[in-house]
């Protein structure tokens, strides 16, 4: 039973985490349909803000996570950044498979690029605590302070995330776009400054999501949105690539299956779980477990 | 009228699709004939490509089923009807752009090429012979449409006109019984329909085979079809010659609302 | 068979002839020396498994249109393969030094069983192709790529505690595969001979109606099937048979290195050999033309070995070399300014042919003194 239940919160909180970067690749997919590989690289932007913004808090006299503020900020920048210089000139000349080869090359980028600073990589890096330590104690398992901010804050984000897109101009203007992009001209919208905008808003997310993960596992290296940024990718797909409920389910999903692998069967095998469920899903029910399959018109 | 001609090469008994409750088609009942050119009109909407579709394979009807040559066709797939002698064009022109003029018509004659892999990397007679053949199926069926000039160009560098025709080259060299042709004369120009109009007289002499049309223009869809058949809303709800359906009221009714007679003239 | 068919073997057998016969005089006379053996015969094998890679991935990427991120991991399936059977068949007696016929048979056995072990493989990554493309296809081949590596590390029999017993990176000295420097110039005919044979193979694939059924299904997948083209069956059956050539590319590489890791073919790490430095070679090249790939895989090999060891990068600014130490980094700027500014690689579709492109060549040369652009040549090979 207490294994059961420590297995249930590390999920939770691992499922939280890939939930907030599933959402930046949701809503990046649901406005231009391509996969922004290079969105997990955006923890590794985020992780290192946070790296070199904590100590500039502390000595403000400030709590530590309010770094995040910043890591927002420039990982939203940077999301920016890489559609304006690289997405939007593809898009507008090449195919759906020019635009997907360069966002796996913007992640090569950023990664390798991360690696050549010398203040940042190649070596990892121990951030120091972001949170007060401890927790409760739940029929005898600790339920640690960061897993339960994570999840609150998840959740709080989500719930943010969700009455931007539905209540404010520029949430519906994102579901228009994502919706018809020409139509969505005509309406009046500019689409430049939409897409613009869902990839500040998912790459500030990310910073967030990096938050909570260094406050967990506080060591930051130039690779550590990688694999974290697939495996919450394979979340987005999993929920229903382009729906915000989809990804957040998807993410919890990911995160218990992640966790129950680890904890019953092996360690070393968790990946290739996370994957064959992926396969799984794709072949039996392609567009997702909340998505709604719609074919090639012809 | 023989025996054998009046029996229908391709059948449909209460052929229906819907989409989520939408009944985009229903009960669809058609029989063509070998050598018969029927056309299929209706206003934008009405299901006509749907009907190609449910005919081709790429959509599985919910109800009824399509039968051609007496054999039931439901729940194959595409590849399969069209082994079974069902070829279409698209409305949109879908040709293998990236790919020569002859090798669109030479991909098309997939079933009839036999070598196999093992022929086709060691380069054997037996591959030369095949190949030899199909080259010039192609360019005798590129002939046919006055495109044997531009047999070595892009698919994508022909003009507009002669896209139309590469893609009704490209699906006769399915060696098809029945040919569904989805707006063929769409966004051509006078000279170009006549052309057309042309092609598909002489695709029908020579192939002897079944045609099905779906034409806007309704002047070439009197002049050429020998039966119409009006959709609207997913149900047929007109069939007769050209003279027949242009008198029909509800034919008048559909494609024009519900009052004046005056302009349902002019589709005659 | 007609006529240009006939004289084109001629010509190509012939120079295939020649260009073995230089390739002995030169083993022979240089063979012995320490630059040759140590260098260049190293950098040949190199080749021949980037070239295999490079050109295998096109087969899917280039001329089938998907994007397959897991490639190395089929490569990877064949380093293994062949390692693990050549240690089998060193274990059981069959060979005991790394010569004769009796090796000769066991080395070519470990090729051939390489690819159709990574053929088998690829046929269980085809099977989710035929029902998704694109974005989706991309993440599952990835996901197979990284499965396969996590698989393989936790084999008892290989990964982690097999092999060297006890360390990731195995060696394959003891194994008989991993070729010494001498070996690897003794037995440089094989690597060269296998790639060859392979390329030609894979020419043979997309100039026949399976190329053609391929080619239809990337420019329009639709349109393919209501051509009669049995569009699943092309897809697994490229899949296998791309799979094949990288699996060959996997046991050449367990030849010509002294250690197996499966780091060396994760999805990205610090060094050239993964997944998107293949994909990198293949856009370079040309998605859709094989000589594109050989072509891109020389270069890539030479440019990563010039700014690993070349002497004019210390005449660089600093931090040129620095980022040099990170090739990936320059590899990443150099594919997205491909994509940007030549999407479709150096050859774009075209294919280099001993009988046109010397002719095609001349009249180019002779357009460009014109001031003109006699491009028709090679948009007439585009489309053959």
């Amino acid at each position: 039973m207490g294994v059961f239940l420590q297995t249930l919160f590390v999920g939770l909180r691992l499922g939280s985490v890939y939930a907030l970067i599933a959402l930046g690749y949701t809503m990046v997919y649901g406005i231009i349909r391509l996969i922004n590989f290079a969105h997990g690289d955006f923890i590794m932007v985020g992780g290192y803000t946070l790296i070199f913004t904590v100590p500039l808090m502390t000595a403000a006299g400030l709590p530590a996570w309010l770094a995040v503020v910043i890591a927002i900020a420039v990982c939203a920048l940077v999301g920016v950044g890489v559609e304006l210089v690289a997405y939007r000139p593809v898009r507008r000349k090449g195919t759906g498979m020019t635009a997907l080869i360069t966002a796996v090359a913007m992640s090569l980028f950023l990664e390798n690029l991360a690696q050549a600073i010398p203040a940042i990589g190649p070596n990892p890096i121990i951030a120091s605590q972001l949170f007060a330590p401890g927790g409760f104690r739940v029929a005898g398992v600790t339920l640690d302070f960061v897993t339960i901010y994570t999840i609150a804050v998840s959740a709080a984000v989500m719930l943010l995330l969700y009455v931007f897109t539905q209540k404010t101009r520029m949430g519906r203007a994102m579901r228009c776009v994502s919706e018809d992009k020409s139509a969505a001209v005509l309406m009046g919208i500019s689409v430049n400054r939409t897409v613009l905008t869902t990839f500040a808003v998912g790459s500030g997310l990310s910073a967030v999501a990096a938050l909570m993960y260094v406050a967990q596992y506080p060591k930051v290296y130039t690779t550590m949105g990688s694999l974290l940024g697939l495996k919450a990718f394979v979340a987005a797909v999993a929920g229903g690539i382009g729906l915000i409920p989809g990804a957040m389910l998807g993410g919890l999903v990911i995160g218990l299956v992640e966790s129950f692998t680890t904890s019953y069967i092996s360690s070393s095998l968790t990946d290739a779980v996370v994957f064959l469920i992926l396969i799984a899903v794709l072949l039996i029910k392609p567009a997702g477990i909340l998505g709604k399959n719609v074919g090639e018109k012809v | 009228m023989s025996e054998a001609k009046r029996q229908p090469i391709l059948e449909t008994r209460g052929l229906g699709i819907s989409f989520g409750g939408l009944k985009a088609v229903q009960d669809f009942n058609l029989k063509l004939s070998p050598g018969e050119l029927a056309g299929l009109i209706g206003p934008n909407g009405a299901g006509k490509t749907t009907v190609f579709n449910l005919l081709t394979g790429v959509y599985a009807p919910t109800e009824g089923s399509v039968i051609l040559g007496g054999e039931v066709l439901n729940g194959k797939k595409t590849h399969q009807f069209v082994a079974a002698g069902i070829a279409r064009t698209f409305q949109n022109i879908r040709l293998f752009k990236q790919m020569s003029v002859i090798d669109n018509v030479k991909a098309a004659f997939a079933k009839d090429v036999k070598y196999r892999m093992g022929a086709a990397l060691f380069r054997t007679p037996g591959y030369w012979r095949a190949e030899a053949a199909l080259e010039r199926r192609a360019m005798e069926l590129l002939e046919i449409f006055r495109l044997e000039r531009h047999a070595r160009e892009l698919a994508s560098s022909l003009p507009y006109g002669a896209q139309r025709k590469l893609e009704i080259a490209r699906a006769l060299a399915t060696d098809m019984k029945v040919l569904l042709l989805d707006e063929p004369a769409a966004g051509m120009n006078p000279t170009e329909t006549a052309e057309l109009v042309e092609c598909i007289s002489i695709v029908r002499e020579r192939f002897g085979i079944a045609i099905l049309l779906i034409e806007h223009d309704m002047s070439l869809v009197m002049k050429l079809c020998e039966r119409i058949t009006v959709l609207d809303y997913g149900q047929t709800i007109a069939e007769g010659s050209g003279e027949e359906i242009a008198a029909n009221p509800r034919v008048i009714a559909a494609y024009l609302g519900d009052n004046d007679g005056e302009e349902g003239e002019r589709l005659a | 068979m007609n006529k240009t068919v006939k004289r084109g073997y001629i010509v190509n057998g012939l120079t295939a002839v020649l260009a073995y016969a230089a390739f002995c005089v030169l083993a022979a006379t240089l063979g012995q020396e320490g630059g040759f053996k140590l260098i260049i015969a190293p950098g040949i094998w190199q080749c021949c498994y980037l070239i295999l890679l490079a050109a295998s991935l096109n087969l899917v990427l280039g001329f089938m249109g998907q994007l397959s991120l897991g490639h190395c991991g089929f490569m990877a399936i064949g380093a293994y393969t062949a390692a693990l059977m050549s240690l089998a068949f060193e274990r059981a007696g069959v060979y005991d030094e790394k010569s004769g016929a009796a090796f000769l048979a066991v080395l070519f056995l470990c090729i051939i069983s390489a690819g159709l072990l990574a053929a088998a493989f690829g046929v269980l990554v085809g099977i989710p192709a035929l029902r998704l493309k694109g974005d989706y296809l991309a993440i599952i081949t990835l996901g197979f790529g990284l499965i396969i590596v996590n698989v393989i590390n936790n084999l008892p029999f290989a990964g982690q505690n097999g092999l060297a017993e006890g360390s990731a990176a195995a060696s394959l000295y003891a194994t008989g595969l991993g070729f010494g420097s001498s070996d690897r110039v003794a037995y440089l005919w094989a690597g060269v001979g296998v790639t060859a044979l392979c390329v030609t193979l894979m020419f043979m694939f997309v100039r026949s109606k399976y190329g053609r059924a391929v080619r239809a299904i990337r420019d329009d997948e639709i349109a393919a099937a209501a051509s009669g083209i049995n569009t699943g069956y092309y897809k697994v059956l490229t899949f296998a048979f791309s799979a094949f050539f990288a699996g060959v590319a996997g046991a050449l590489y367990a030849c010509c290195n002294a250690s197996l890791s499966t780091v060396s073919f994760s999805f990205t790490n610090g060094s050239i050999l993964n997944s998107t430095f293949v994909v990198v070679m293949v856009v370079l090249g040309g998605m859709g033309s094989l000589t594109g790939s050989v072509v891109s895989a020389v270069v890539m090999f030479l440019l990563n070995y010039q700014i690993a060891n070349g002497a004019w990068v210390d005449a660089l600014p600093g931090f040129i070399q620095g980022a040099f130490t990170y090739p990936m980094l320059v590899y990443a700027v150099v594919l997205i300014v491909i994509i940007m500014f030549r999407p479709k690689g150096i050859f774009g579709a075209y294919e280099f042919s001993l009988l046109r492109t010397p002719g095609e060549l001349a009249r180019r040369l002779r357009g460009l003194g014109r001031g003109k652009r006699a491009n028709k040549g090679g948009k007439e090979a585009a489309a053959q």
